[in-house]
């Protein structure tokens, strides 16, 4: 049974990629943390793998905007060999920076592609901040979170820059009535409810999105710290649950690709 | 020849920063301000054509979604809209990473310019006077130590290109100096060397016959400085009369031969203490003080502290992989009336926000956990804030020793270097006083955060390809120290014109003491060169070779092949003459209060609840990533609503094994003004209780310290000092728990014209412990109604230096005091129950006593308590209420216990002391008996709660 393949980029600043790994690694998939300099000096790298991560950190410190930097380098350097990677129903997973860097990259929502039409912008309480918040699971158009039954999961955000926005009315419609809207922020109960419960104030409590292919996952919250039972920040009061409510995703992902290739 | 980029949100959406700072600038006190928008400013420099200028704004610098941008020319200066217009930027040579990230940038689009630098303009509305706005400028907006301020009319003004340095070799009339002369020579350099020490250098150059060069007497005064040598502790003391010969060696140092544990795998040698982890993995921990560089440029100062203490991490052994932050703050009183602020001190709020933002931005950059810390407040910080910055890591078994040898090749990576930082050795070393900030204005650094985790990312690579001997940091004392230490018993050859410089014009001696941050030194075997800087170049991160190591134990400097300072290595390192001090210590005499029996204690429990010191951190908890790298087990806030204050912090640095790594801190400067000896003793019973309380034990826990003092040059400072340092060996014999790591800073005074402002004597005790099932942990929420609450331990009549005391303006003198071989008894007897899985939550007595520990279990888990003071165990008479509710004695625990594991749970602990407080109630209200079971708190635990959170809800 074919094992897949997991490419993970990291440049400077990149600072999850080993718990993104390990989440990958437990679903099932081998996976390579790569330097970007490697991927752009070996385009076709990209080839060999079935999903592309961007994982969390500050890549090149965030300087500028969260992301941009890194987004400029994919835009200008790899957008072919991306969409080829697309065409070919692989799989794009971006967390926190990584879906900052996607988005900045004209790589979500992606309506009309490759062209920037939403951005994640500075937190409303303006600044950086460490919680755990519920989310509602609002479409299954993602690969990602196919077929399954969860509705309400419980991950942590870590960001200063995750205030989901859109260009305009139209894009923000257009990714409603297809569905990309993967992940909306809610309370304890399932509402949509204000701060903190929306930590940065995302536009609809958007939390993460999908391309219209759903091939392509970005999303705020940090699913790869919440694989293990001991990560649950109350664990201690309710006990351990066989696996982290992030997991799910990691699985689909690689299920996902060991039936479809 | 340069032109201005101008980046700024469109007007329909809110500007998150500007609000940010009119919240700040009102909190300041300056009223009227209605409005306060922020543009990112950038200087492009270069003939650059307009059509490049909006290609790097639209392709680059703006979020075209969210931002306008708006380019004109150098001449333009500052456009005039908006009320005020305020434009700030860094002094020239102050780091700002933003650059380096446009220039890279710009680069990956194929576009080249001169150069770059960022400002930020605040447009700033209301009903102001300009004079309002330069002082706004001055106390919010900027820090004028690092930063220049235009305010409109006034156009700023940009200029690139560099003074150029002509060489000319230093030297400095030593040979026929007399003692004045040597003390000026010594104070003009700001070379921190007494008398003594200068005379003993006189003499050896007398010996060899010529005048030092000005490289050679600074290598020597960095070699020498308190901060690198720790002189006082290895000194000679005179204590009322019995002699100490090093006193480090003989409390500290001597409790870790004499426990001489097996999994201590390498102590007081190396950058950072190493213990076993597990089969492949040591773990390694040090606490660094960034103390005097944060009371100048708080940002800076707490930001390179943080840089500076993963750097002692990577350089540990061959190298750690950081995997855990902690983070100890003591400020003067967040709302001192500004009035009260002594001239040349920042306001201590400003000083804690920016210490707060300076290890948030390192921290959370470097991906590493900021998982453990405390906030002390005294009023005696207000000149000397205290910045503690500790940082663990896992290091291959293999890993752990280094060597450096004759012919390996001298490797500086990472940052370049610039003027930033000279002195800071020296410096650290002396007191602050108004003018520190402009003599010492070189110290100030800022990090770049981004720099060190590219260098950690290859050098973990570099680590386990073999491709060096040895390492070491580039901190106090910059290339001087590293290369200095690395080469001790070898020698060493450096060509300092090699060393790639930030800008231009640098002396070879500021290259050579420089502290610019994010470097590391390296020795690479000859044959390892390409690899290893092919290797660095893969990743772009600077490796650049600029001498080797010899044979013959002399450091060699040369500048463009000539010679500029030869000195032995026996004499830089073994040459100084030793200190001998007087040091005396008297119990000081307090008054001890009279307080009136109360009925009631609800307001008390209120008041300790909303103090400063115990009040919820949560402000600045949130703005740490506490969870990067997945690891963590018990984070720092708990409970049913995740705000509850946690004990220690548990990680596995290993994701899906069950190892942890358990880290706690203790720490209580009031028990010193009564007794350092008793404080230091606490403060260990302290860290290691939490470590208890969170379900670790006693087998296998380091301890690290760290003493923040006055002055030690006068007998009492240093006296109190002694004290510390022998409740250290006494309390971490009797606990059987060695130290592995430590640092002293001393000298924390302020000097006024009016006074001096002595900080309170100071020691952090951070302990580190390996956890063999993480499964086992204990948070100290109260978990389910219906369950006992118990209290173990002995409460003593112990209200000296407390905070029932404090918050009704007494200290007293009854301090508390360890009783090592009952604590002992307790520690390893909670252990055994949470090894049996019977304990629900656990909460140590510390700040406040068993009356706030109940209260944060409670409000923490979301349930009330019915609890009865006559159950507690007592002892020395106690007949007050307030004593037992608020006595700090040592070694105490709350724990609760399901109703069916009573039998087996006081099976265990029958042979220590300990009580049936009463049980977990579904209300939520926290009752509480006294002896003569009248009710005598009854209080909501929200109300408690909101109470407890209210001081720091910014």
């Amino acid at each position: 049974m074919l094992v897949p393949k997991v490419l993970i980029i990291r440049t400077a600043g990149t600072n999850c990629d080993y718990e993104t790994r390990y989440a990958f690694e437990k679903a099932g998939a081998k996976v390579d943390v790569v330097h970007i300099n490697i991927l752009l000096a070996n385009r076709k790298l990209l080839k060999d793998y079935h999903i592309l991560t961007l994982p969390g950190g500050f890549t090149y410190g965030d300087d500028i905007s969260a992301g941009k930097i890194l987004a400029n380098q994919i835009k200008y350097n790899l957008e072919e060999d991306i969409t080829a990677f697309i065409n070919e129903k692989k799989l794009i997973l971006g967390i926190c920076n990584g879906f900052q860097t996607l988005t900045k990259a004209g790589l979500l929502p992606s309506i009309n592609k490759n062209y920037q039409e939403a951005t994640l912008t500075f937190n409303d309480s303006n600044k950086f901040e460490d919680r755990w918040v519920y989310l509602k699971v609002c479409s299954n158009k993602s690969i990602f979170i196919k077929d399954t039954d969860i509705s309400i999961i419980y991950l942590p955000i870590a960001h200063g820059e995750g205030k989901f926005i859109t260009k305009d009315e139209t894009v923000l419609n257009t990714i409603t009535t297809n569905h990309q809207i993967i992940f909306k922020y809610v309370n304890e109960r399932g509402e949509e409810a204000g701060y903190p419960w929306n930590p940065a104030g995302s536009i609809q409590n958007i939390a993460g999105i999908c391309d219209p292919t759903g091939q392509i996952l970005g999303m705020m919250p940090h699913p790869e710290r919440y694989v293990e039972p001991t990560q649950h920040p109350r664990w201690t009061r309710n006990g351990l649950k066989e696996w982290g409510d992030g997991f799910f995703i990691f699985k689909n992902a690689v299920q996902y690709v060991k039936t479809s290739f | 020849m340069y032109s201005r980029i101008e980046v700024f949100l469109k007007n329909e959406f809110p500007d998150p920063l500007g609000n940010n700072i009119r919240s700040e600038i009102e909190t300041s006190g300056f009223r009227g301000v209605t409005n306060v928008r922020v543009h990112q400013v950038y200087i492009i420099f270069g003939n650059v054509s307009k059509n490049t200028l909006n290609t790097i704004a639209i392709r680059l610098l703006a979020d075209t979604i969210t931002q306008d941008y708006q380019i004109s020319d150098s001449g333009s200066g500052i456009s005039d809209y908006g009320h005020h217009i305020v434009e700030i930027s860094r002094k020239p040579g102050v780091m700002d990473p933003v650059e380096q990230s446009v220039l890279k940038a710009l680069r990956d689009i194929g576009i080249s310019i001169d150069g770059v630098k960022t400002a930020q303009k605040y447009i700033i509305n209301g009903n102001i006077s300009n004079e309002t706005i330069r002082s706004i400028a001055t106390k919010v907006l900027a820090n004028a130590k690092i930063e220049d301020i235009f305010i409109y009319p006034e156009t700023a003004n940009y200029n690139h290109g560099n003074t150029q340095y002509s060489f000319k070799k230093q030297t400095l009339p030593l040979l026929d100096a007399d003692n004045k002369q040597l003390e000026e020579i010594s104070i003009l350099g700001q070379l921190s060397l007494n008398l003594q020490e200068m005379q003993a250098i006189q003499r050896y150059y007398q010996s060899i016959n010529r005048d030092p060069t000005d490289i050679e007497l600074e290598t020597i005064a960095q070699t020498w400085s308190e901060h690198c040598l720790h002189k006082t502790f290895k000194g000679i003391i005179d204590f009322n009369g019995n002699k100490i010969d090093n006193l480090l060696q003989n409390t500290i140092m001597k409790a870790t031969k004499e426990l001489n544990k097996p999994w201590c795998v390498s102590v007081f040698k190396d950058n950072a203490g190493i213990i076993q982890f597990d089969n492949h993995y040591n773990v390694c921990f040090k606490v660094e003080t960034h103390n005097h560089p944060s009371a100048i440029e708080p940002y800076g100062g707490a930001n390179t502290g943080v840089g500076g203490v993963i750097r002692d991490i990577m350089g540990t052994g061959l190298g750690g992989k950081p995997i855990l932050n902690t983070d100890v703050f003591c400020f003067g009183i967040p709302d001192t009336p500004p009035d009260k602020i002594p001239k040349g001190v920042l306001h201590p709020m400003r000083i804690f926000k920016g210490v707060v933002a300076g290890v948030r931005d390192y921290g959370n950059r470097m991906g590493i956990p900021t998982a453990n810390g405390a906030i002390f407040f005294d009023e005696r910080y207000i000149g000397n804030p205290l910045v503690f910055c500790g940082t663990v890591g896992l290091i291959p078994k293999n890993k752990c020793q280094k060597e450096a040898h004759p012919n390996d090749l001298i490797v500086v990576a990472g940052g370049r270097t610039g003027r930033d930082g000279i002195h800071g050795a020296t410096f650290s070393s002396a007191e602050l006083h108004e003018q520190s900030e402009q003599t010492s204005g070189g110290a100030v650094q800022i990090g770049n955060a981004i720099t060190e985790k590219t260098l950690l990312d290859v050098l973990l690579q570099a680590r386990d390809k073999g491709f060096y001997s040895c390492i070491t940091d580039c901190g106090a004392g910059g290339l001087s120290s590293a290369i200095g230490e690395m080469g001790q018993d070898l020698g060493a050859l450096v060509n300092l014109e090699r060393v790639p410089l930030k800008y231009e014009g640098l002396s070879y001696t500021e290259i050579w003491i420089s502290e610019s941050q994010e470097r590391m030194v390296l020795a690479v075997p000859p044959e390892k060169e390409a690899d290893i800087l092919d290797l660095f170049k893969a990743e772009n991160v600077e490796a650049t070779v600029i001498g080797r190591f010899t044979n013959d134990k002399i450091l060699r400097l040369f500048y463009n092949s000539q010679l500029v300072g030869e000195i032995e290595m026996d004499f830089l390192h073994k040459g100084i003459p030793r200190l001998e001090r007087k040091a005396t210590w008297h119990r000081p005499v307090f008054e001890e209060p009279a307080l009136p029996e109360k009925k009631d204690f609800g307001t008390d429990l209120k008041k300790i609840l909303s103090s400063w010191n115990v009040c919820s951190k949560e402000w600045v908890i949130r703005q740490y990533d506490h969870e990067v790298q997945g690891g963590s087990v018990l984070k720092p806030l708990q409970g049913i609503h995740n705000d509850g204050p946690g004990d220690a912090c548990i990680v596995t640095p290993v994701l899906g094994s069950k190892k942890g790594i358990v880290v706690s801190n203790g720490m209580n400067p009031r028990y010193g003004d009564i007794d350092p000896y008793h404080m230091a003793a606490s403060a260990i019973d302290e860290a290691l209780r939490q470590i208890i309380a969170v379900g670790g034990s006693l087998e296998q826990v380091a301890l690290l310290d760290n003493f923040c003092w006055g002055n030690t040059n006068k007998p009492d400072r240093l006296g109190s000092l002694v004290r510390a340092a022998q409740a250290c060996y006494d309390i971490a014999i009797a606990y059987g728990t060695p130290f592995i790591s430590g640092k002293d800073s001393l000298n924390n005074e302020f000097v006024t014209e009016k006074e001096t402002i002595v900080i309170p004597p100071t020691l952090l005790i951070s302990a580190v412990s390996v956890m063999e099932d993480v499964h086992n942990a204990v948070s100290m929420d109260i978990k389910e109604p219906g369950n006992l609450v118990y209290i173990v331990g002995l409460t003593r009549p112990e209200l000296g230096g407390s905070h029932y005391y404090h918050i009704h303006g007494y200290k007293g003198n009854n301090v508390p005091k360890v009783d090592a071989v009952l604590g002992k008894k307790i520690m390893n007897t909670l252990s055994q129950a949470t090894n049996c899985k019977i304990i629900r939550s656990c909460h140590d007595c510390s700040e406040g006593g068993l009356a706030i520990a109940a209260a944060e279990m409670a409000f923490a888990g979301g349930y009330g308590m019915i609890l009865h003071l006559s159950a507690v165990a007592t002892e020395g008479g106690i007949h007050r209420d307030d004593t037992i509710l608020f006595s700090e004695s040592n070694s105490r625990f709350i724990v609760e216990v399901r109703p069916e594991h009573q039998k087996q749970f006081e099976k265990l602990v029958k042979d220590i002391p300990y009580g049936l407080l009463g049980k977990v109630t579904p209300e939520p209200l926290l009752k509480i008996y006294g002896l003569n079971d009248k009710l005598i708190a009854n209080e909501n635990i929200y109300d408690l709660r909101e109470e407890w959170q209210a001081p720091l809800r910014w």
